[in-house]
């Protein structure tokens, strides 16, 4: 065997890294593309959501939004569900890491010559995809139930920019729990903790001058709001903001929000896998 | 080659590994030489898989230090890694992928380019009798067909030595002995096999030297004959009624255990299960089962350490819970 023959190297080099997460996403997303299932349970829950708050809440909400939204409660609604389909799509991130780790397959990894980095680069960036294209179906089906953009399409363009980048951060969150409960049972309702009060205190699905004062105070600055604010707003245009918020305001304090999120959640995800492995 | 039989292939030395209160390494030292199969043997918690890990960069050990193809394995974990394969205790393949990306996706991972990626899976593929089912899910395959998916999978990268962590173990007895045949093939072709078992006549068939592994220490080493030898290749099990136990192990100067099975070493085979039965008699015992058998594990076991190799410790397994999940109940003689 001409053992000698292939390429030895030393140490990991950032292009080897970024081959790496590319050969781990590919690899990620055929596991979707083979279980469609998967990416078909991924689509009707949010557009449940979509339908049943539309017809369950929009004859009492209706009256409390915007003019912005053109008079129909699913224009208001759907950028909301664009984030909170973010948000419950990225416990998958964590299931997934618990499966690998359970299987074997981390340890495969492991004994390779590859980047350890790839193997969460690799499962955030399949997730992103995955996340993409199930917003796109969200979309779509929404614009066959009713709704309709209020701007144009380079800011509708730029509201799934910044839904997408605080799924992927939101990833990273979900890739650290998942590492540190390390059982998928577990990990399911762990990971539900945060995403319950962080999607239903926010302006996802109602405007936050209806909640009580003192929730307000948490829903009107935490990052869900601020995202959700900002999707919705690229989509409806800036009157579908209270009065003393703007557009740029609210893209800016979006993408700081998981800027902020992923720088904190990345090195942490990393610090787990080392730990979760040795 | 020739570099690499001056000096051993892997070698350890006095290496310690903790998980919490157990010692599941308490300083082993092992060297082996360049182109044999070696195989750890010993029972569940021994520490067999954790020097393997240790070995394959997979853990820092607490203590001392090891080198495979005289790189340190914690100075240089990816240059280690450069030249070695790793097959897990389960066959750690992707059912979604089909068995040829599979193999392609660990070639790259090798730092293959995607052409060499996608010729030495297909060689590696043939080579391990999948060339016909290569396009197929991994999911649609049998036990033994993932098992040998998993070996394919870890040579695709050409290592100067193989880990093989329990091999065999959860696939039925045909693909049992096709997993020997391809093992003993690779060495053939220049590898290092390093494996592990629970199972003597694994251990004995295949391995050219074997290690025996306890408590976290290698405590006997050498070819699968001088172990049975140790043993004089046969073992006489004697059981006898309750109130007889004291009085059996004294006349039989057995110094194992208070009740259960006896087992004493057989040097001369027939004639020594003759004077065991002679001392017995004299001593006016009766035993209610005699005979003699050939060496099991535990009989090695007993042997080398005293007592039998189970109960095991409690905490056994605690690492990885699906160890014991997924092991089949019942799978082991």
């Amino acid at each position: 065997m001409s053992s000698h023959s292939r390429p030895r190297r030393a140490h990991v080099s950032p292009v080897h890294a970024l081959k790496d997460t590319v050969v781990i996403a590919r690899r990620n997303l055929l596991r979707v593309v083979r279980m469609p299932q998967l990416l078909l349970f991924a689509t009707v829950q949010p557009v449940m959501f979509l339908v049943l708050f539309n017809y369950v809440f929009g004859g009492a909400v209706g009256r409390a939004i915007p003019p912005a939204a053109g008079g129909e409660y699913l224009n208001w609604l759907l950028p909301g569900v664009l984030l909170q389909m973010a948000a419950f799509g990225s416990t998958q991130t964590a299931m997934g890491l618990i499966e690998d780790l359970n299987n074997g397959v981390i340890d495969r990894f492991r004994s390779l010559p590859m980047a350890r980095s790839a193997v969460l680069a690799g499962r955030t960036m399949a997730d992103l995809v995955r996340n993409l294209f199930v917003l796109a179906l969200v979309l779509a089906l929404g614009y066959l139930l009713g709704f309709r953009p209020q701007t144009s399409f380079v800011p509708l363009a730029g509201g799934v920019l910044v839904a997408m980048m605080f799924a992927f951060a939101l990833s990273w969150v979900m890739a650290c729990i998942g590492l540190a409960v390390k059982n998928s049972e577990a990990a399911q309702p762990a990971a539900m903790i945060p995403i319950f009060p962080m999607v239903f205190a926010s302006s996802i699905f109602v405007p936050t001058e209806t909640l009580p004062d003192w929730l307000r105070v948490f829903a009107d600055r935490q990052p869900v709001t601020r995202t959700a604010n900002a999707v919705r707003s690229l989509i409806l245009g800036e009157g579908a903001l209270a009065p003393s918020l703007t557009v740029a305001g609210e893209v800016t304090a979006a993408v700081l929000w998981s800027f902020a999120v992923l720088v904190l959640a990345a090195p942490l995800a990393v610090r787990l896998y080392r730990r979760a492995v040795s | 080659m020739q570099d690499n039989r001056m000096q051993p292939i892997v070698r350890a030395e006095q290496v310690e590994k903790r998980f919490g209160t157990i010692h599941a390494l308490a300083g082993v030292s092992l060297e082996i030489e360049a182109g044999i199969i070696y195989a750890l043997l010993g029972p569940n918690g021994a520490g067999k898989t954790t020097l393997i890990r240790v070995l394959a960069t997979l853990l820092k050990p607490d203590a001392g230090s090891a080198t495979v193809a005289g790189i340190d394995v914690v100075h240089d974990p990816v240059a280690v890694r450069n030249r070695i394969g790793l097959a897990g205790q389960f066959a750690a393949v992707d059912e979604y992928l089909t068995g040829r990306e599979a193999v392609e996706m660990v070639g790259r991972l090798y730092n293959l380019d995607a052409r060499t990626a996608r010729e030495r899976a297909a060689e590696v593929l043939e080579r391990f009798s999948l060339a016909g089912d290569a396009d197929r899910l991994v999911r649609t395959y049998s036990g033994g067909m993932k098992r040998r998916l998993d070996l394919a999978a870890s040579l695709v990268g050409q290592p100067d030595v193989l880990f093989l962590d329990e091999p065999t173990t959860g696939i039925d007895p045909r693909s049992r002995l096709e997993v020997w045949a391809l093992i003993r093939d690779l060495v053939g072709s220049g590898t290092t096999v390093l494996l592990t078992t629970q199972y003597l006549d694994e251990a004995d068939q295949l391995a050219d030297r074997i290690g025996v592994i306890h408590e976290g220490k290698l405590i006997s080493e050498g070819t699968g004959n001088e172990l049975k030898d140790r043993l004089g290749g046969a073992v006489i099990h004697v059981d006898v009624a309750d109130e007889a136990q004291e009085a059996s192990r004294a006349a039989l100067a057995v110094d194992q255990g208070a009740t259960g099975t006896i087992t004493l070493p057989a040097p001369d085979g027939p004639a020594s299960l003759v004077a065991a039965v002679r001392t017995l008699d004299a001593a006016g015992i009766t035993p209610t089962d005699i005979g003699l058998r050939r060496p099991t594990l535990d009989d090695v076991f007993v042997a080398l350490t005293g007592h039998a190799t189970e109960p095991t410790q409690p905490g056994n397994g605690r690492r990885r819970g699906r160890r014991g999940r997924r092991r089949r109940a019942g799978g082991q003689p």
